[in-house]
């Protein structure tokens, strides 16, 4: 299978004077959990909208699914399941009605109550939508954006307003998606959500790709070095960031007779990594390495 | 969850060619057409007020003009009756839809409906069934208003039967089209009603719905001409009022097939504006 789920490269949108996205490329594996990763205002909602085909572009080759978003035809968007980032429903319809007549808009819906208990509504499945959460009703969007058993998924800021628990049930319905088969596409400023649950990261910054990989490769290569951090005899805490961590503590070794006190040796977390990608390291690194003997 | 072995069939490269055939538009129509209508009667009051409008109305004009009408050989009242079925037939079709669609494209309804692989065609035609529906209940409660209270007669001729239904389906298509249209202009849909009311109040006055045709200038007249709910009120005359009414008419006669011609020009037009100027997303969402 050589044909990529989606392909973008050198995409560029503007909204008058500010350009939202700026050169960005992306190229995504069938059956991958691909997650775009970025701080608010990075551009990742207007790549999403592109990819949907639902805003236009200024330049740029994209292709999802082998076809351009902005030409998709009916057969296309049977493909493609969307949840937005800002939703609304018919307010005076059930959650079985709105779930059900969706449905009937696809060639191969999967099964309605399915749905349903797959996101967690089914003790609200009699309930008018207006009657639901915030909580609930992001859920039923999840549940539209499924319905038609898309080959592509693509969710904007999914998790949004959700509770820890509700999250957790989240990850699990797109590892579930995942599993059979689905390609899923995701944004979310979330770092832990990225980490759970994508295969793949980009890390999108003022409009492009500042980094991609797994999350394993992006801590590598941008975070190769670790802090190692120790107090000395007289009550000082000191630490000291190196690309040879194992040289260090040797020569405290040497310096410490036993034990060195309170000896840590840290590798850079995703976070960390995240942060220094999108332009924040210096903002964190102020407060984190106080005493610092560099 | 034990989950999901329905959806495994539906994917995989080997079987994307082979996915089902795509449901018809106007299956899909009827659904959505069901869909709505079970959402209007939902909402309670906008369901009583849309229906009680153009009631009151007749009331209250039938009620304070109720004088013989020159020469005619009707009562000011009669003369109310079918113009205010044709108003009533504007307000649940050109009124409602222009409102109601404005509100769900501000909700980001219809941008949903836009992710789906619906064809738009389903959207409208669920439209037009929704405002066939309401559309009937109001003739038919003001109808059942002006025969009980008002001395209007109902036909006995199935021919004058006949001609209510084809300016009752053309008028109701032209003005639902007519508000599919004029959705797209509101800014948001706070604004709507304001944007469709204005011009549906204007459009009643100088089409012979609140104030007798002959006594409004021909200016004003002649610009009422230009749309369908002048025909409509003039075609709803010749099945409701007694032939000698005739004489009001600016041409004195009922001239269904000018009545036919404006009508239909409007739904064709009214289709075509539609196709051209429908937006599935708010003017801030670009």
């Amino acid at each position: 299978m050589t044909e990529l789920a989606v392909n973008v490269s050198g995409l560029r949108k503007r909204y008058g004077d500010v350009t939202a996205v700026n050169g960005l490329d992306l190229a995504i594996r069938p059956g991958e959990v691909f997650g775009i990763l970025g701080p608010n205002g990075a551009g990742k909602s207007t790549t999403v909208e592109i990819l949907q085909g639902h805003r236009s572009r200024d330049a740029g080759e994209v292709s999802v699914l082998g076809a351009d978003p902005a030409s998709g035809d009916r057969r296309w968007r049977s493909r493609v399941g969307i949840v937005w980032q800002d939703e609304s429903a018919p307010a005076e319809l059930t959650v079985r009605e709105t779930v059900t007549h969706f449905a009937r808009y696809y060639p191969t819906p999967r099964d309605p109550s399915e749905v349903i208990s797959l996101v967690g509504l089914q003790e609200k499945a009699g309930k008018r939508i207006k009657a639901l959460s915030g909580g609930q009703r992001r859920r039923l969007d999840v549940a539209l954006g499924v319905i038609g058993a898309p080959e592509l998924l693509l969710l904007d800021e999914p998790t949004t307003g959700f509770d820890p628990a509700a999250r957790r049930r989240f990850w699990e319905l797109i590892r579930l998606l995942a599993d059979e088969g689905a390609t899923i596409v995701l944004t979310t400023h979330y770092l832990e959500e990225a980490e759970a649950l994508a295969d793949r990261l980009a890390v999108v910054a003022a409009g492009r790709v500042v980094a991609e990989g797994t999350p394993a490769q992006l801590r590598q290569a941008h975070g190769v070095e670790a802090t190692v951090a120790w107090t000395d005899p007289d009550g000082t805490a000191r630490s000291l960031v190196t690309d040879t961590p194992t040289r260090t503590v040797a020569g405290l070794m040497r310096r410490f007779d036993g034990e060195i006190p309170d000896l840590t040796v840290t590798r850079p977390s995703l976070e960390d990594v995240y942060l220094g990608l999108i332009g924040q390291r210096q903002l964190q690194s102020a407060t984190a390495t106080e005493g610092e003997t560099r | 969850m034990s989950t999901s072995t329905t959806a495994v069939g539906g994917r995989g490269t080997a079987q994307q060619t082979a996915r089902g055939t795509l449901p018809g538009a106007w299956r899909l129509g009827l659904a959505r057409g069901a869909l709505e209508v079970k959402q209007f009667f939902r909402q309670r009051d906008q369901a009583v007020f849309t229906f009680a409008f153009p009631i009151v109305f007749l009331f209250l004009f039938a009620s304070i003009f109720s004088d013989d009408v020159e020469g005619a050989g009707i009562t000011a009242s009669q003369l109310y009756v079918p113009a205010m079925i044709a108003a009533g037939i504007m307000a649940t079709s050109f009124q409602s839809l222009g409102i109601s669609i404005a509100i769900e494209r501000d909700e980001k309804q219809l941008r949903r409906l836009r992710g789906t692989p619906m064809p738009p065609a389903a959207y409208f035609l669920g439209k037009v069934w929704l405002v066939l529906v309401t559309g009937l209940l109001e003739a038919a409660a003001l109808l059942a208003v002006g025969t009980v209270f008002y001395g209007v007669d109902l036909p006995t001729d199935p021919g004058a039967w006949l001609r209510f239904g084809w300016i009752f389906l053309l008028g109701l298509t032209g003005c639902a089209l007519l508000g599919i249209a004029v959705s797209s202009v509101p800014r948001s849909g706070q604004s709507a009603s304001s944007v469709v009311i204005l011009p549906f109040l204007v459009l009643q006055f100088i089409s012979g719905v609140y104030i007798s045709i002959d006594t409004i200038p021909s200016w004003m007249l002649n610009i009422g001409a230009l749309f369908p709910l002048k025909w409509l009120a003039q075609g709803l005359r010749g099945v409701f009022l007694p032939e000698s009414a005739a004489v009001l008419e600016q041409a004195g006669s009922w001239e269904y097939g000018r009545v036919a011609l404006v009508l239909g020009a409007w739904c064709i037009g009214g289709l075509a504006l539609c196709l051209m100027t429908f937006r599935w997303k708010s003017r801030r969402d670009g």
